[in-house]
């Protein structure tokens, strides 16, 4: 029987950037995917005639660009259109849209705070320079403050030398970036609500935290990384839907060598004599392989796929503590016209970006207080994008896709969260009502809408909790502490069994950091 | 002053930038908007809308007409079936390049060429031979490019006729809301794209169909300055860029060969002689002395400079035409050529530049050094040669299979230019 040296849990898009470099150092890998479709959450899928949808994650954020060149990704069919916009509705009939013609942008927050229109540019510069400090970060693993191995120290003393060309300044932003909530922080640069709001959304997403929740501002440097990226403009739509980012990342694994199967679930991990030894599917066929990688996200790993009694109390009990609790949702609209929104009607370039339902600060904070006591927001807020205005091979002619982000939707609804199949219809409601507070024809035009609460996230994908990022981005979850104390490193208290998705340093977003960063970690210590 | 081409009323209405240049003595939109991005990215994705009435049209007719062609390129036009386009060049006796562009045999002995120079006097001086008939009809004919993955679909819903059969490089007449017009399946992006030729008293006609066919598929107005991103990941030359017409040049070594620019493809000289053929066939026989080759920049050794003064990478959004020198290697080497055109390309996720450079560093592969300036110093990053086009993707020549067989003689799906 073939012996393979890595099998991969999930066609996840970590799972399939750690089965190309795998693969592509000559290891032999097989990927195994339980649904029909690879990519985990970042998939396309026609689930109206003619309409594809990116069902889950919806726009690719800061996928690594020496993984693109690495991989030869764009060889392999990816392409990234940048986001032009961002575009915040109100309910007044005003509206505020930011857009790469700085000039253009100013006059928009002029509208509501010149003051604030001046300080914009002087934001965006700064938080520039400190996504520089930031950036190797995410691009290398998470070295501990605490380890006195020499590796590590290294490591430490590498970040610290980046540490120590900050400025005083600099050194001062960090920390209230890293202390202070998204709000707060930008209460010191800022007056105008209407800029603060969809600005300040940033640090929330995927979190079940609130605008003004401490420690929730660092997320914003990760909207300036794209800038100095090396990928330039580097959030945007993926032609044909998200999907077609995991599609060109199989298909490179696949051009490497790796083996990449779909709709083959495993039951569960093997693990003999404490060394994990390959996986037994759900028909009962058993796959040998030298090393386990899991993509999937770490409660399923370790509670569900390899099971306590392998391992050890101390760490059981942080995979228990480890914070899933989703919070988001989805609603997919198929539409037989262009939205038009009340406050900005016709077709033009404000349609291109993202659309954040976020009129004002105290909206976030108000859609937050709901779901801490295990209710959906009755007006929640909406990240809205409308691909096919810039992609029209996604719907027909003339008629569009809407992506509609959704938070609040806390998993853990009052009364428990197997309420969610009985609550999903009003939750769609709910983001359709609000929706169409804005774009007034919106209800008549729809065609088709699925709706995706928390419960269905885990139920169809197998996000534990419905967390997108497979586990929270706190920061006491994040870098040498993700996804536990001691386990940063993609490695586990099994032995031969590894770990490469979101739930590992960095994390987050279509970024294929983990993955990349757990094969070359493989790779680097010989494990396979 | 420039002139207005007859689209003028539909594209200075829609310029919101004001971002203008001269092109052939006529006015054009460098970009609607402020910044091109977005109208590269419809070419990529969807379809882009470009009036490139500024190119010079000439028609060639007459008994003539082909043995004049024959003779005045350094293609052999004889072998164009008719309704086929074909992509050449004409060189002076001695062999070096006046200009370049496309040969339509519209009939059996008529013929559209365009270019990018005026070309009228050097035809008529070389047609004292022949029984032919030139006529500059670039004042009479506004044409327009429809470019990007959509174009097909747009060109369909507009034309009277099935376009979807037309195959690369093919031309066809076909009516566009009751305009004659002619349709080639051709154009300067490098991909899926057609060229409308029409008459100037019906372009607002044409246009407005083509504007109105465009609206479903997100079609955009496109500008010069996204154009010249698409032509550079193309790898197409540009004639007072990457290299200049023989007749403009006062030293022989500001000149160039079709085999020193990439174009010895399109060179037949398994045929009678034709102007520069002697000297054409000395050079295939001796080796060039210079080559056209794509550049790839190294990223990490550009971010690493960049990091050396503390700055993240930068680069320009638009494409450069600065010619840079290029050199041997990145530290002491000597030069060995210059990049003439460069841009980041956005499809690619890498700064590209096509290069002249001397023929023994220009095999693939070879890593050269590419002049870079940050804080006003002068550095040198690695760059590789690289085969062109940088980008290429199949919609270019591919015709759907159905489409292919019902509206054209038996043929494969794809085909090479030549």
């Amino acid at each position: 029987m073939t012996r393979w040296d890595a099998i991969i849990v999930g066609g996840g898009h970590n799972g399939l950037v750690c089965a190309a470099y795998l693969a592509r150092a000559g290891r032999k890998v097989l990927v195994l995917e339980r649904r029909h479709v690879l990519g985990g959450a970042a998939v396309s899928e026609e689930l109206y005639p003619g309409f594809t949808f990116s069902v889950c994650s919806y726009v690719v954020s800061l996928l690594r660009p020496w993984i693109i060149r690495d991989l030869d990704l764009t060889r392999f069919g990816l392409q990234i259109i940048p986001l032009d916009c961002s575009f915040s509705p109100l309910p007044d009939g005003r509206s505020l849209a930011r857009w790469s013609d700085a000039e253009a942008t100013r006059r928009e927050i002029a509208a509501f705070s010149q003051r604030d229109a001046e300080r914009y540019p002087e934001f965006g510069k700064t938080m520039a320079q400190m996504a520089r400090f930031v950036k190797p970060l995410i691009d290398s693993p998470a070295p501990d403050p605490w380890s006195l191995k020499p590796r590590n120290l290294a490591d430490l003393w590498r970040t610290a030398g980046r540490m120590r060309e900050m400025n005083d300044e600099q050194r001062r932003i960090l920390t209230k970036m890293m202390t202070m909530s998204a709000a707060d922080f930008l209460d010191e640069w800022f007056e105008s609500d209407v800029l603060k709001a969809p600005m300040s959304v940033s640090g929330i997403i995927g979190t079940y935290l609130g605008v003004r929740s401490p420690g929730t501002a660092y997320v914003l440097l990760h909207h300036y990384m794209g800038e100095i990226d090396g990928a330039f403009r580097s959030w945007g739509f993926s032609k044909g839907g998200t999907g077609q980012v995991s599609e060109a990342i199989a298909a490179a694994a696949r051009h490497y060598g790796a083996d990449v199967r779909t709709e083959t679930p495993i039951e569960k991990i093997l693990v003999r004599d404490g060394r994990a030894s390959g996986v037994v599917l759900e028909n009962g066929d058993v796959f040998d392989a030298r090393i386990v990688v899991s993509g999937v996200d770490p409660r399923l790993t370790f509670l569900g796929l390899v099971g306590s009694e392998h391992l050890p109390d101390e760490f059981v009990t942080q995979i228990e503590r480890y914070k899933l609790r989703g919070s988001s949702g989805k609603v997919n609209l198929a539409v037989d016209r262009l939205p038009e929104f009340a406050c900005r009607p016709g077709d033009g370039p404000h349609m291109r970006g993202d659309v954040a339902i976020a009129p004002s600060v105290a909206y976030l904070e108000r859609a937050y207080d709901e779901a801490k006591y295990g209710a959906f927001s009755k007006r929640p807020y909406l990240n809205v994008v409308i691909p096919s205005v810039v992609d029209p091979s996604v719907a027909p002619p003339g008629k569009h896709v809407i992506s509609c982000f959704v938070q609040y939707a806390p998993y853990n609804l009052a009364g428990g969260a197997d309420r969610w199949p009985e609550q999903r219809e009003a939750f769609g409601d709910t983001v359709v009502d609000t929706l169409a507070e804005y774009i007034p024809g919106l209800k008549e035009s729809i065609l088709f809408r699925q709706v995706l609460t928390p419960w269905d996230l885990e139920q169809d994908f197998g996000l534990t909790e419905g967390n997108i990022f497979h586990g929270e981005l706190s920061l006491e979850q994040l870098a040498f502490q993700r996804p536990a104390p001691g386990w940063a490193h993609y490695r586990t208290p099994v032995d031969g069994l590894w770990m490469c998705g979101s739930g590992t340093h960095p994390g987050g977003g279509i970024m294929g950091a983990s993955g990349a960063l757990a094969a070359r970690t493989l790779l680097g210590t010989k494990a396979v | 002053m420039p002139l207005p081409t007859p689209f003028h009323d539909r594209t200075s209405a829609r310029c919101a930038s004001m971002k203008w240049k001269e092109w052939a003595g006529y006015y054009a939109v460098c970009s609607y908007e402020l910044c091109h991005e977005p109208e590269y990215f419809a070419v990529r994705h969807a379809a882009g809308l470009i009036d490139v009435t500024p190119l010079y049209k000439l028609d060639v007719s007459g008994p003539d007409a082909t043995a004049f062609l024959d003779w005045v390129t350094a293609r052999h036009v004889g072998r164009l079936k008719l309704g086929q386009v074909g992509y050449g060049c004409w060189c002076d006796a001695s062999g070096r390049v006046l200009d370049d562009g496309t040969i339509t045999r519209r009939d059996d002995a008529s013929y559209r060429v365009t270019s990018a120079d005026p070309s009228y006097g050097w035809l008529v001086h070389q047609a004292r031979r022949f029984d032919v008939r030139i006529e500059d009809v670039s004042d009479r004919l506004a044409a327009v490019a429809l470019q990007g993955p959509a174009a097909r679909s747009v060109l369909g819903d507009a034309c009277d006729d099935d376009v979807s059969g037309l195959r690369f490089f093919r031309a066809m007449r076909t009516r566009i809301a009751g305009v004659d017009v002619d349709v080639t399946r051709t154009g300067y992006t490098g991909d899926l794209g057609y060229e409308v030729w029409a008459p100037n008293d019906g372009a607002l006609v044409v246009w407005d169909a083509l504007v109105e066919a465009g609206r479903p598929h997100g079609m955009t107005l496109l500008g010069l300055d996204a154009l010249d991103v698409c032509r550079i990941e193309a790898g197409f030359v540009l004639l007072g860029v990457d290299y200049f017409s023989a007749r403009r040049c006062v030293l022989p070594s500001q000149t160039s060969t079709p085999f020193e620019l990439g174009l010895g493809w399109s060179v037949h000289l398994d045929r009678d002689p034709f102007v520069g053929s002697e000297a054409l066939a000395q050079e295939q026989q001796a080796g060039s002395e210079w080559a056209l080759v794509g550049l790839h920049t190294d990223w990490d050794e550009l971010e690493r400079l960049y990091d050396s003064f503390k700055l993240p990478p930068h680069l320009a959004s638009s494409a450069s035409r600065v010619a840079v020198p290029v050199y041997a290697d990145t530290r002491r080497g000597v030069q060995v050529g210059q990049a003439t055109s460069s841009t980041w390309s956005p499809v690619l996720k890498q700064h590209i530049s096509l290069a002249s450079v001397r023929t023994p560093h220009a095999a693939v592969g070879t890593e050269l050094g590419l002049e870079v300036t940050v804080e006003f110093e002068r550095h040198r990053i690695r760059a590789t040669v690289v085969d062109t086009p940088f980008f290429d993707p199949e919609r270019k020549r591919a015709t759907p299979r159905s489409a292919a067989a019902s509206g054209q003689p038996a043929a494969p799906a794809t085909e090479p230019m030549a």
